[in-house]
């Protein structure tokens, strides 16, 4: 089928071999529709990414959390759909009553021992247990080196291999942490000093597959694409630039870099080589969320032009070839999209924030 | 967030102003020698050297009752006078018509475009007085320096500060409503179709590339929208054509300028009680105050004539009645004195400021009044301020109209 695919040139006017056509029906009837949405406290804030999820099956229970200036929404979904219940965290420095600061991005970690809830903000990093009732780590940024004019803040956030919890600084450079697998003695086991702008997004390698050489991917401001691998020492393993883009949005599935642009271009690198292998001229807006579900490969684009978008990945290693086919299109009315994530890892079900908008838009599979 | 936001919000929510002041002065039929004072004066003040160094500074925003007040005493710069209920309107006008423009800019970068349509329009308000025309000149140029190295993702940053700042502003303006890009729940209409930003290609087209980087395939998919290619790139110096249209004067004198106080969401009502709590003005923000009035040319109280009041309802009557029926949430609550334990300390800072109107003193000179205030704040350790009309120091409880009348200037 890859053979056949690659030395046709397609266009709308023409129409596909037989095999692919029944291979895009089968895939267009995976339409979504919109399920009841969640009410949070707050709108959501303009900022990249402003959705986490954190699937918890033995509870039947799914968190949601997006950021609204200083305060983290937070919900508990019951599965079944009857019992919501919501809690907000502020971000402020311990032991300073009335100081709050902007928070640029709250994600969960998944560990294999533990899960965490971190939150970035322009005065540093906290960590929480992952129902948010206990900060057990704090880091300061350290604001003195910084010329004036330059912000100050943290800002992408992922987890990596077993213990290590990666947060992006407005400098550039890449914090490690070292989770134990309980307790509050993280450490901060290494800094990352590769990216010269503000870092945008971190993304770890989600197929579970253990054969991938890269396991995270880092973004910046100006789109450039640092690809790693995790251990005592973080080792650089290639670096993609950018094109004087910011790239907002990152993900690595099964050694591929999926990454969203300001141009509302998603573009596929393969990430040790840095080989282009798909250019997508996705959203007419800047892409503020991408999200892939690792079961099934489908991708998840979102943007300020109100639209979301699903895709489908196909990773073929032994060919070295990748593909992506268009699925499905969410239109948000008269909403900037600010967060969209799968709900699980097949993409049965997703969910999306927009900017001033004060619920959590919920879409599954038909 | 970003530390270079402020100088775009106060320049653009100044423009916005100054188009609204200008078309009501028409309506009134304002005399032309006074309507053409009332605008210099303002653009005077609004570009005084000293305050915008101040404002360029590299500094976090304001919090929004700083900003109010700071428009407030730039809308009486001149012998103009507004009401409490036509200053909120005004106000309500101007953030809402800025937040507009920052949410429908194509690009984050394009809010500099924004701006600079703003600044042309000031520049044409002024061209025939050359003095004032040279501080608009400078102010140009200190923004093309400042803003048009940035790059995309600084813009963004700045872009997403100053929708922080707008968060959950809903209300709803008639010229909007009637033009379809607001609808009546106050949110803007974002259209799917149009002109793509310039750099953005239309999308709808998927490339596949081999290893050797040849392009193997192409796919089309159903954008769902309906996209144009983008338009040529508008002008980033000090002159040319902007091409976006977000920024100019939407407003004429057959246009009325109307708000709708009424049916505002539950949400926005809960974030404005949040900002009208009581906040200490930060240091910062008490500088850019005190350089504003210094740079303050304080007008002669005792010459009744020059003076007049500005309404920016229909009539006086809707003008009451809008102050009495705004709702609590959306009052700005600009900011009370904190009855101290000094009574004394009290009289004594209100004195400083000088202009009672009652008696029409005169005021101390503009320079010192800056550091005298900042100097009487620190001694005093007062939590907040009130700073009404020209520079008289009032109570004022939220929503209601001030028990001292300075309405002289009817």
């Amino acid at each position: 089928m890859v053979m056949i695919f690659s030395s046709l040139r397609l266009t709308a006017d023409h129409p596909l071999p037989f095999q692919q056509t029944a291979v895009f029906e089968r895939e267009l009837c995976k339409m979504y529709h919109k399920e009841k949405s969640i009410q949070i406290k707050n709108s959501a804030s303009a900022l990249y990414n402003n959705l986490s999820v954190l699937r918890i099956a033995p509870r039947r229970l799914t968190y949601f959390t997006v950021v609204h200036a200083n305060v983290v929404n937070m919900v508990s979904a019951s599965w079944d759909g009857l019992n919501y219940s919501h809690r907000q965290l502020q971000s402020k420095e311990p032991n300073v009553a009335t100081s709050t600061s902007l928070i640029m991005q709250v994600a969960f970690c998944v560990l294999p021992s533990r899960d965490l809830l971190v939150v970035t903000s322009q005065k540093g990093i906290q960590i929480y247990e992952s129902d948010g009732s206990i900060m057990v780590y704090w880091h300061a940024l350290d604001t003195s080196d910084a010329p004036t004019a330059q912000a100050v803040f943290a800002r992408g956030i992922s987890a990596v291999w077993d213990n290590y919890i990666c947060v992006g600084v407005s400098s550039g450079a890449i914090l490690v942490f070292d989770v134990p697998s309980k307790g509050s003695n993280i450490t901060l086991s290494e800094v990352l000093e590769e990216h010269k702008e503000p870092i945008t997004d971190i993304a770890s390698e989600c197929s579970g597959s253990q054969e991938c050489i890269a396991d995270l991917v880092s973004a910046d401001d100006g789109g450039n694409l640092c690809v790693w691998k995790s251990g005592k020492e973080f080792q650089l393993l290639n670096k993609i630039p950018g094109f004087d883009m910011s790239c907002s949005s990152v993900k690595l599935w099964k050694g591929i870099v999926v990454a969203g642009y300001g141009t509302g271009q998603i573009h596929l690198f393969e990430a040790v080589t840095g080989i282009l292998h798909a250019e997508v001229n996705a959203h007419a807006r800047w892409i503020y969320s991408l999200d892939i579900a690792p079961f099934s490969g489908l991708l998840l684009s979102a943007a300020e032009d109100s639209l979301v978008r699903v895709w489908h990945l196909t990773v073929t290693p032994e060919t070295n070839s990748v593909e992506v086919a268009h699925l499905h299109n969410e239109c948000v009315t008269d909403t900037q999209i600010c967060g969209a994530k799968f709900c699980d890892g097949d993409g049965y079900a997703f969910a999306v924030t927009g900017y001033d908008l004060s619920e959590i838009i919920r879409y599954t599979q038909l | 967030m970003s530390s270079r936001t402020l100088p775009l919000l106060f320049i653009n929510l100044g423009g916005e102003m100054l188009y609204i002041l200008a078309q009501r002065l028409r309506a009134q039929n304002t005399p032309a020698d006074k309507a053409k004072k009332v605008m210099n004066d303002i653009i005077t003040t609004m570009f005084n050297k000293k305050f915008l160094e101040e404002l360029f500074k590299p500094q976090e925003l304001y919090s929004k009752k700083a900003l109010r007040t700071v428009f407030d005493r730039l809308a009486h710069a001149s012998i103009m006078r507004l009401n409490q209920a036509s200053m909120d309107k005004l106000y309500d006008l101007m953030t809402m018509a800025f937040k507009y423009q920052v949410l429908l800019c194509p690009r984050p970068k394009d809010i500099l475009l924004v701006s600079f349509n703003h600044m042309d329009a000031i520049k044409d308000f002024v061209k025939d007085t050359p003095n004032i025309l040279s501080q608009v000149d400078e102010t140009y140029q200190q923004l093309v320096e400042m803003y048009t190295p940035l790059s995309s993702g600084e813009f963004q940053l700045i872009r997403q500060t100053l929708l922080i700042f707008f968060q959950d502003m809903h209300i709803r303006v008639s010229i909007f409503l009637k033009d379809k890009v607001q609808n009546s729940n106050g949110r803007f209409v974002l259209p799917t179709c149009g002109p793509v930003p310039h750099g953005t290609q239309v999308p709808g087209l998927i490339r596949l590339f081999s290893c050797t980087g040849e392009e193997v395939t192409r796919l089309q998919f159903n954008n769902g929208g309906n996209y144009t290619a983008a338009l040529r790139e508008g002008s980033f110096e000090t002159f040319g054509d902007r091409v976006t249209k977000l920024g100019t004067n939407m407003y004429s004198v057959s246009r009325p300028v109307e708000t709708h106080m009424s049916g505002t969401s539950k949400n926005s009502a809960q974030h404005t009680k949040i900002n009208t709590a009581p906040n200490p003005l930060a240091k910062e923000e008490l500088n850019l105050l005190a350089k504003l009035m210094g740079g303050l040319e304080i007008q002669k109280l005792g010459n009744a004539d020059s003076g007049f009041r500005v309404n920016l309802f229909a009539t006086d009557e809707e003008e009451e009645e809008a102050l009495i029926t705004r709702p609590d949430e959306l009052s700005y609550g600009v900011i009370n004195i904190q009855a101290t334990k000094d009574q004394q300390a009290n009289a004594e800072l209100a004195k400083i400021m000088g202009e009672f109107t009652e008696s029409g003193d005169q005021s101390p000179s503009a320079s010192s009044k800056g550091d005298d205030l900042l100097a009487m704040m620190d001694e005093l350790q007062y939590v907040q301020a009130a700073l009404i009309g020209e520079g008289g120091w009032r109570d004022i409880k939220q929503g209601q109209q001030a028990a001292v009348s300075w309405d002289i200037w009817q």
